[in-house]
C-alpha cells in the first residue's frame, strides 16, 4: 500500500516505517485464531498454547447468541472449574458507573471479561474486547488477565476495564477457553485472535 | 513466525493542524491500531472518523464513555453523532499532554459495523475508556484524526499499526 497522510490545512505527504508501541514489530506473533462460521459455536478453545512466548494478547470481535439485548464472557484457565478464580471491574453504561467483583457471581472461571452485543441486540452490531495475559509461562505466579470490552449500539452500551486471576495454582498456561456465560454461544462473524508477545 | 504487527504510516506535526488522516489503508491486516501522543488547544474534544474511500462525517456515529477525573466517574452516551468516534469526555486546555489508542478490530469486513475501543491518558485531567460504533458494513480504508473546530499542536505524532491474524 501506499500510506498517504493528508491534514485540513495543507499538509500531505507520504510516511513509512517508525512505530513506538512496545510489542510492535517481530515480536508480536499470531498463534491461532477461530473465525465463527454460520451457525456459530458454543465456545473457544485456544489449546496446546505454545510456551514460547513472554506475553498472550487475545482480540476478539464477538456477539451473542441469547435472545438478550447483551451479553458477557468468562474466560477459563487451563480447563480449572473449582472455585480458584477472582476477578474486578469497573464498567460505564451510558448514563452511570458501576463496578463488580467475583463475590456476587460463581468462581468456576473469570467472569464478565467480554462484554458484547448478543442475538436481541441491533442488526451487525458486535463487540470488540483486548485481553492481556502477562508471563503466561511462568510457575512461580499466580496468572493475571486485563481486559478492555464493550459493545455501543447508537443509544445502549458500555465499556468495561476488568481484570482477574486464577488463583488456585501457579501452573503454567496451556488452555484457554472463552464462553458466553448464557451458554448460548456466539454468533457468525464472530473472531478470536491469540496472539504472542516476545521479550 | 512472520512478523504479525506492522506500522503502516506515522506523522508528527510539523505545524498545528485540525486533523491527521491516514489513506488507501490496505484491507490486507486484521486489525488496525491508531495511537495519537500529543495535544490539542483543549477547544473541543478530539475524534477518530472513518469511511470507506471517504471520510463519512454523516451522523453515524455513536460512543459511550467511562471517565474518572480523579474525584469522581462518570458514564456519558453520544448518539447519531456526526463528529466522530470519542476519544475523551472534557475539552481541556491547550498543552496539557494527551495519548489515545484505538483499536479497529476487523476493520476490512463487509458484513459487520465497526466496533472501536479506546484508552485515552490525560494525566492533567482524566482517564478515559471509551467503546465508539460505526454504523456501516463497509470496510475501513481511511480514518482521519479530528479536533473538529480546534488543533491538534505542533509535535503531535499519529501513527497507524497493523495487525495479521493466522
Amino acid at each position: 500500500m501506499t500510506p498517504i497522510i493528508s491534514a485540513r490545512g495543507g499538509l500531505s505527504s507520504q510516511a513509512y516505517g517508525q512505530f513506538a508501541l512496545s510489542g510492535a514489530g517481530g515480536s508480536f506473533e499470531s498463534i491461532a485464531t477461530v473465525s465463527v462460521g454460520s451457525g456459530g459455536t458454543s465456545y473457544i478453545d485456544f489449546t496446546s498454547i505454545p510456551q514460547t512466548y513472554k506475553h498472550l494478547q487475545i482480540r476478539a470481535l464477538l456477539r451473542g447468541q441469547a435472545a438478550d439485548t447483551a451479553g458477557q464472557s468468562w474466560i477459563r484457565v487451563n480447563g480449572v472449574t473449582t472455585d480458584s478464580y477472582s476477578w474486578h471491574g469497573i464498567y460505564g453504561t451510558g448514563s452511570s458507573v458501576g463496578t463488580e467483583n467475583s463475590e456476587f457471581s460463581s468462581k468456576d472461571a473469570i467472569y464478565s471479561q467480554f462484554r458484547h452485543s448478543s442475538g436481541n441486540s441491533t442488526a451487525s452490531v458486535f463487540g470488540v474486547g483486548v485481553c492481556d495475559i502477562l508471563d503466561y509461562t511462568s510457575t512461580a505466579k499466580y496468572k493475571t488477565v486485563r481486559t478492555l470490552s464493550g459493545y455501543d449500539s447508537n443509544g445502549s452500551g458500555q465499556v468495561r476495564l476488568y481484570s482477574g486471576m486464577l488463583l488456585s495454582t501457579t501452573n503454567a498456561i496451556t488452555t484457554l477457553r472463552i464462553q458466553d456465560q448464557s451458554g448460548s454461544g456466539y454468533a457468525q462473524y464472530s473472531h478470536f485472535a491469540l496472539y504472542g508477545i516476545k521479550d | 513466525m512472520a512478523a504479525t504487527y506492522e506500522p503502516i504510516a506515522t506523522t508528527t506535526l510539523g505545524s498545528s493542524q485540525s486533523s491527521v488522516t491516514f489513506s488507501s489503508i490496505s484491507g490486507s491486516y486484521t486489525d488496525l491500531i491508531a495511537v495519537f501522543n500529543g495535544s490539542n488547544d483543549g477547544t473541543t474534544q478530539y475524534f477518530l472518523q472513518v469511511g470507506n474511500g471517504s471520510i463519512d462525517t454523516g451522523s453515524n456515529y455513536s460512543t459511550t464513555v467511562l471517565d474518572g477525573n480523579g474525584s469522581s466517574a462518570a458514564s456519558g452516551r453520544y448518539t447519531n453523532d456526526t463528529v466522530g468516534i470519542r476519544a475523551d469526555y472534557y475539552a481541556t486546555g491547550g498543552g496539557n499532554k494527551k495519548m489515545s489508542i484505538f483499536q479497529l478490530n476487523n476493520y476490512s469486513n463487509s458484513t459487520t459495523y465497526k466496533t472501536v475501543l479506546v484508552r485515552s491518558a490525560l494525566p492533567a485531567t482524566e482517564v478515559v475508556a471509551t467503546v465508539g460504533l460505526w454504523r456501516s458494513t463497509s470496510a475501513i480504508n481511511i480514518v482521519r484524526f479530528t479536533c473538529t473546530s480546534g488543533y491538534y499542536e505542533t509535535g503531535s505524532t499519529f501513527t497507524l499499526y497493523g495487525i495479521k491474524a493466522a
